[in-house]
């Protein structure tokens, strides 16, 4: 009987899952891919999902996209959900970006600055043409000594060199234990602290549309890259029990300062404003695209008109979650057949009532052409 | 289940989703906000509903799951699986063996009891979401109790079809105070809420929200004296089991029109028969 067709889901699931595995190997001919290949070789898909993943681990994120075909939006939500289940035993100090061990910083608003601008690893004056020597493993290129850095603290962020002329806004360090997201519910409009903690795990395609569309008018912006550097910072922790800080591991990031105009208020004289990008790994545009949705989103508190949607607290949070986004959207692929039946007989009925109602219309006209025609002929 | 805790959550994630469980008791038909936690299955799979039953199944405990009333769809059969194995424990598919039945766009046929708990997955607990968006903004409107829009768009909806053209999710008044979202449950399931004697927890993992009814509370569909609250089912009988009350499966059996409708709760549907028999 046909109605047997919908049971066996449980055959069915495991037959599924199995296929799934099978797919995943591939042609059996073909090597299978080591992790450490994807650690190494794949790292920019690596950084993409330990952001999104909101986990910084370079090896469970290459097992995550292993395991995902490749489908950076699952392995985001394998590690998220192997993210939620570990307990969270310390908070670490705020990190100091001033203080990275710099591969690339590059500045837009000024020719040269206090220890230079540098290009480090960066696809931005390739020439998109493929490169056909990639399609036999070939010898590792030539090495090419990259040129020293001088002492760190001779690098110094831009926008603190600004700073010192008070040509850009103070961003004073608060004293107050930042909100964390994931442990407590968001509330509208949610502060500064919590909009960043979820722009920084946001899909960057998402928050690359968004800020782009402030750049096309919806949303003033008038911004400039005023320094984006990407390189690797320590990370330290105060335990307890010693009382004093000690360095645990490094971490690389990305960060961007987007520099804003700001005509200045009754209360501010005009300066610029800053836009912050932060990001695990080396991720150029989503650190941008950050800054430009977060100094869209500052709107309101600037007193600025704020009605496009990269300046709607609301409207970027609650989107800009991959994990939750492709949940909603592909659960529609779930049976929805009760519902449906309902939706059938409803419109089934609608329907009915549509064609009795044209039915007594119909009738009706009839009866009065009747009555005309009638009198017409009536002498 | 080795390397996890039992029902898979943490104890402290629990007594988090227990004390939004007892605020949303507290407040029947109000949605607390809660620190929903990503779960092994996407948003939309029920996670909600799973960190609910997570949070209040114990060893003892009897687990049903469904699925648009059966137990056999493939997400039932995936969710009860799951709390098969991270929580070891017994699962059935007869309604008055379970003591807490998780389920998703249905309420079983069978009555249930005091003693039972049924937990609701939710894709969207807020009722006024399509007219108002902002979620800042509808938190206002329940303060105030303030639904008037809602009662104007039934009424467009009568003007224009002559009918209210919801047929599921049609929202509830929950104890005279609060606007509830039932769930995407056909409006045939809509008065088994009223007065239920068992507990009826809802639970929104994606939208981090928990809302509740307690026992024997009031759940009245919207509605105008007019135009009382209808629901529908298919004007048929279970070819299965005969059944001329149970909610109805319309299956389509070939190309050439030819269907046949079948309860939507398989366990009802199956005890139907073996009464017979």
């Amino acid at each position: 009987m046909a109605y047997v067709a919908v049971k066996g889901g449980e055959a069915a699931i495991s037959a599924a899952h199995s296929w799934l595995a099978e797919a995943r190997r591939g042609a059996r001919d073909v090597p299978a891919l080591e992790l450490a290949q994807i650690k190494e070789q794949l790292s920019r898909a690596v950084d993409r999902v330990m952001a999104e993943g909101a986990l910084y681990d370079r090896d469970l994120a290459a097992l995550a996209i292993a395991q995902a075909q490749g489908d950076l939006i699952e392995a985001a939500f394998l590690l998220r959900a192997y993210r939620t289940t570990l307990p969270r035993l310390i908070d670490t100090d705020p990190v100091d970006t001033g203080a990275m061990l710099i591969s690339r910083r590059v500045s837009a608003i000024f020719k040269d600055l206090p220890g230079g601008q540098r290009l480090g690893p960066t696809t931005d004056y390739t020439h998109r043409l493929l490169d056909f020597s990639l399609e036999t493993a070939g010898a590792a290129p030539a090495p090419v000594p990259a040129a020293a850095v001088e002492s760190i603290e001779k690098m110094p962020r831009v926008t603190d060199l600004l700073g010192a002329e008070s040509l850009i806004e103070n961003d004073p360090s608060g004293d107050e234990t930042p909100r964390d997201l994931t442990m407590e519910p968001v509330e509208h409009p949610a502060p500064r602290d919590v909009r960043l903690q979820g722009l920084a795990r946001g899909d960057e395609g998402f928050l690359l549309a968004l800020g782009y569309s402030t750049q096309r008018g919806y949303g003033q912006n008038h911004p400039f890259v005023g320094e984006l550097r990407v390189g690797e910072v320590p990370v330290s922790i105060v335990p307890p029990e010693l009382g004093f800080a000690i360095e645990i591991g490094d971490v690389m990031l990305t960060e961007c300062q987007m520099v804003n105009q700001f005509g200045g208020s009754k209360t501010a004289p005009p300066q610029f404003t800053r836009g912050y990008g932060l990001c695990f790994g080396h991720a150029d545009r989503k650190a941008m695209a950050m800054s430009l949705v977060d100094r869209a989103m500052r709107a309101a508190e600037l007193g600025e008109d704020a009605s496009a949607p990269a300046q709607s607290v609301e409207f970027v949070l609650s989107h800009c979650d991959n994990i939750e986004a492709t949940g909603f959207v592909e659960h529609l692929k779930l049976p929805h057949h009760v519902d449906f039946q309902s939706e059938l007989e409803t419109i089934r009925a609608m329907r009915a009532e549509a064609r009795e109602t044209l039915k007594r219309a119909e009738a009706l006209g009839a009866l009065k052409r009747d009555e005309t025609k009638r009198e017409s002929e009536t002498p | 289940m080795k390397g996890y805790n039992f029902a898979y959550l943490d104890e402290q994630t629990k007594r988090m989703i227990r004390r939004a469980i007892l605020k949303a008791v507290a407040i029947p038909g109000h949605q607390i906000p809660f620190a929903s936690r990503e779960m092994p299955l996407p948003y939309g799979w029920g996670t909600g509903g799973i960190q609910v039953t997570s949070a209040i199944i114990g060893p003892d405990d009897v687990l049903k799951v469904i699925d648009q009333g059966a137990d056999d769809t493939t997400n039932a059969v995936s969710i009860r699986g799951f709390f098969g194995r991270v929580a070891g424990v017994r699962t059935t598919t007869h309604t008055a063996e379970a003591s807490v039945i998780q389920t998703r766009h249905r309420i079983p046929e069978t009555l249930l009891r005091p003693d039972q708990i049924l937990v609701y997955q939710v894709p969207q607990p807020e009722p006024l979401y399509k007219l108002e968006p902002s979620r800042a903004a509808t938190r206002r409107r329940h303060a105030l109790a303030e639904y008037g829009e809602m009662h104007v768009r039934l009424y467009e909806d009568i003007t224009r079809f002559g009918r209210v053209a919801t047929a599921y999710d049609h929202p509830v008044m929950v104890n005279q105070r609060y606007l509830m979202s039932p769930s995407p449950i056909p409006a045939f399931d809509n008065p088994k809420m009223h007065r239920m004697p068992a507990l009826q927890l809802f639970g929104a993992g994606r939208e981090k929200r928990i809302y509740a009814v307690p026992p024997y509370t009031d759940v009245r569909s919207l509605d105008f004296e007019d135009h009382p609250f209808h629901p529908g089912r298919a004007p048929h009988c279970c070819e299965l089991c005969g059944s001329t009350t149970s909610y109805l499966d319309e299956i389509i059996i070939d190309d050439k029109g030819g269907k046949m409708f079948a309860c939507s709760d398989t366990d009802y549907c199956e005890s139907n028969r073996s009464d017979a028999a």
